[in-house]
């Protein structure tokens, strides 16, 4: 497709990023969510999942979704550099989204964990594939996070023992702001991937075509009585 | 002694509550608990209140909850106090009133338990509940509750075969009965290959205090549930839209506050001792029991607990498990309402949630597929602390 001249300079300049390779989670319900990276053309079904998010303020998924739905738009339409979108599906039902940047080689920049599917750590294995893109497959050094929520404080910071940069603000500043900066370093990553990162590879193609056509879920736990 | 009923029981849903006052909810299962008994309109001839709450101080920054659910209630002048015994202060509560209308002190007691725990952080919950610990000798040491958990489960395993696996099979079990509870916090099952099993299993079930993984361990919760008493030889026995189901024995013990004092930490014989004393007063022997909800707060305790109170031998509970005995449909259904590990943990709530699935079942009014069929004596064990205070209740379908 021709690009005019005006929207080429607008455009970040883009590193060539290696695909991640898709996995299978059987989760404590006994579905399995295929976790894997979102295509461009997905973008429908991925903002659609996230837009009544937005009036959702308990556990802080107003600002998650918003700040999501922005990132994501903003990949689909070339707004930033070298981002990447995974998400897990159960049926090709979305359950969850994480957004993330590869910054330099050596540095990844974590954005945001949407989780829709409630009570299964789809939150917690999507965040996992994410680090295991940055540190196992990008080959990333470190990943800066931060939290937005208690549970993402809790689930991130705590349950991982991030390393607490904040102190060199504003040397070391986490692209979405002031806000304090934590670092999953490589050897922080290898002492915990084993108890948080899993999944099956290679999927079958029985599940891979489960996933193929993603679908915006049918009910959100945040939102009582929403049915789509 | 007066006999004594339930003629009516209300019950929140479990689970996150943290937007409502501690009152309200309480409020609210004891008004479901009222409509039951169809005495909402004359609740103010109710002759006493006992409300059972673990750490609404600590959990909500609030004192005197019981006075609180009066006003709540639009029950003034109905005298209200309030039980603490621990994670056993719902069935505590319980049994002060029965002790209250079998007295003959009152005709006509309401009960109910309550707890708002999700307030806090879930960290900051569990060190709020280990402050039920000795002071010095164990909350100081660092050990939670969840830290018992694990040392005596890993005691259990050394010492009677125990597996991880046996203990996923009790999660099973229990999700599987949770699932089908309108009440209860996760309604949703849960599959053996997931939890232990499959090759995922290891981070889809993690640990929590090793060996007690995530689906060993009870969430925390938010709830309330009430029971509505009555003296049954009392005219005002008739007042009441429902036939009471009867208390037949209720009673119960305390172990040493150290678990470390114990001659044998896996014996856990405030547990015995309450059974036997409550068998006593029923009349009755473990074999008489139709099905049981016990305190699996860590799913190692509805083993123990089973054993404890004469179902099973010392060290085979779990290979009953195996065999399916303790499922919905086996010889003794063992928590039906899905337990504390699926239909949660609210501290103070959960012993009168206990005597609620007594009472349903017996009522016969659980949800298909999890009802017990013609159940006749429901026994529950309410355990607080490790186990240092602990309730056990008899109800019977008369």
């Amino acid at each position: 497709m021709a690009i005019d001249t005006m929207e080429q300079k607008l455009r970040p300049p883009e590193i060539p990023l290696k695909p991640y390779p898709p996995k299978v989670i059987t989760l404590a319900s006994g579905e399995k969510m295929v976790v894997r990276e979102a295509k461009r053309e997905e973008v429908g079904a991925l903002l659609g999942t996230i837009y009544p998010l937005i009036g959702v303020p308990a556990d802080f998924y107003d600002i998650v979704a918003v700040r999501m739905y922005s990132e994501i738009l903003g990949w689909y339409r070339h707004r930033v550099a070298n981002e990447f979108v995974l998400v897990g599906a159960i049926d090709g039902e979305i359950a969850g989204i994480v957004t993330s940047r590869h910054v330099t080689p050596k540095l990844g920049m974590s954005l945001h964990t949407l989780t829709i599917k409630r009570g299964l750590r789809v939150g917690a294995q999507l965040f996992a594939a994410k680090m295991e893109h940055h540190l196992d497959i990008l080959g990333e050094e470190e990943v800066y996070i931060v939290a937005e929520s208690p549970n993402g404080f809790k689930r991130w910071m705590i349950e991982y023992e991030l390393e607490d940069r904040s102190p060199q603000f504003p040397e070391v500043r986490h692209e979405l702001g002031g806000v304090p900066t934590y670092v999953l370093t490589r050897s922080l990553w290898e002492a915990v991937r084993d108890v948080k990162c899993t999944g099956t590879r290679p999927v079958s193609d029985t599940d891979l075509k489960a996933s193929a056509k993603l679908s915006m879920p049918r009910e959100y736990p945040q939102i009582p009585g929403f049915k789509r | 002694m007066s006999r004594v009923g339930v003629v009516g029981i209300g019950h929140t849903k479990f689970g996150n509550l943290s937007q409502y006052d501690l009152g309200d909810v309480m409020a609210y299962a004891a008004t479901d608990a009222l409509k039951d008994a169809g005495f909402l309109e004359r609740r103010k001839e109710i002759d006493q209140v006992i409300v059972g709450n673990m750490a609404s101080g600590l959990f909500c920054h609030q004192s005197a909850v019981a006075s609180s659910v009066i006003s709540k209630m639009d029950m003034e002048p109905v005298p209200a106090e309030l039980v603490e015994n621990g994670p056993a202060s719902g069935a505590s509560a319980i049994k002060i009133g029965y002790m209250a209308v079998a007295s003959g002190m009152a005709d006509i007691v309401l009960v109910i338990g309550g707890e708002v725990m999700r307030k806090v952080t879930g960290w900051t919950g569990t060190e709020y509940v280990a402050t039920m610990l000795h002071p010095e000798a164990e909350y100081d040491m660092g050990l939670t509750l969840p830290g018992f958990g694990g040392m005596f489960t890993r005691m259990y395993m050394e010492k009677y075969g125990l597996t991880e696996r046996d203990l996923a099979l009790l999660a099973v079990k229990n999700h599987a009965n949770g699932a089908k509870n309108k009440y209860a916090h996760i309604q949703a099952e849960c599959t053996i290959e997931a939890i232990a099993d499959g090759p995922e299993a290891n981070v889809v079930n993690t640990y929590v205090a090793e060996p007690l993984r995530m689906y060993s361990t009870c969430p925390v919760s938010d709830g309330a549930a009430a029971l509505l008493l009555v003296n049954m030889d009392s005219p005002k026995a008739k007042l009441f839209s429902k036939k009471p189901v009867r208390i037949a024995g209720i009673a119960s013990a305390t172990d040493t506050h150290c678990v470390h004092n114990r001659k044998d930490p896996l014996k856990l014989e405030a547990v015995r001792i309450a059974a036997e004393k409550a068998y006593a007063m029923a009349g009755l022997s473990p074999k008489d029991i139709s099905f049981a909800e016990l305190h699996d707060a860590f799913s190692i305790l509805e083993l123990a607990i089973s054993e404890e109170v004469g179902f099973f031998e010392r060290g085979k509970s779990f290979l009953a498990v195996r065999k399916g005995e303790t499922a919905i449909d086996g010889r003794l259904p063992i928590n039906t309402s899905g337990g504390l590990k699926s239909k949660g943990h609210p501290v103070g709530a959960t012993g009168t949630s206990q005597a609620v699935e007594l009472v349903r079942q017996l009522r016969g009014e659980a949800e298909q597929g999890r009802q017990v069929a013609d159940p006749k004596y429901g026994m529950a064990v309410n355990f607080g602390g490790f186990g240092n205070n602990v309730v056990a209740m008899i109800f019977a379908k008369d």
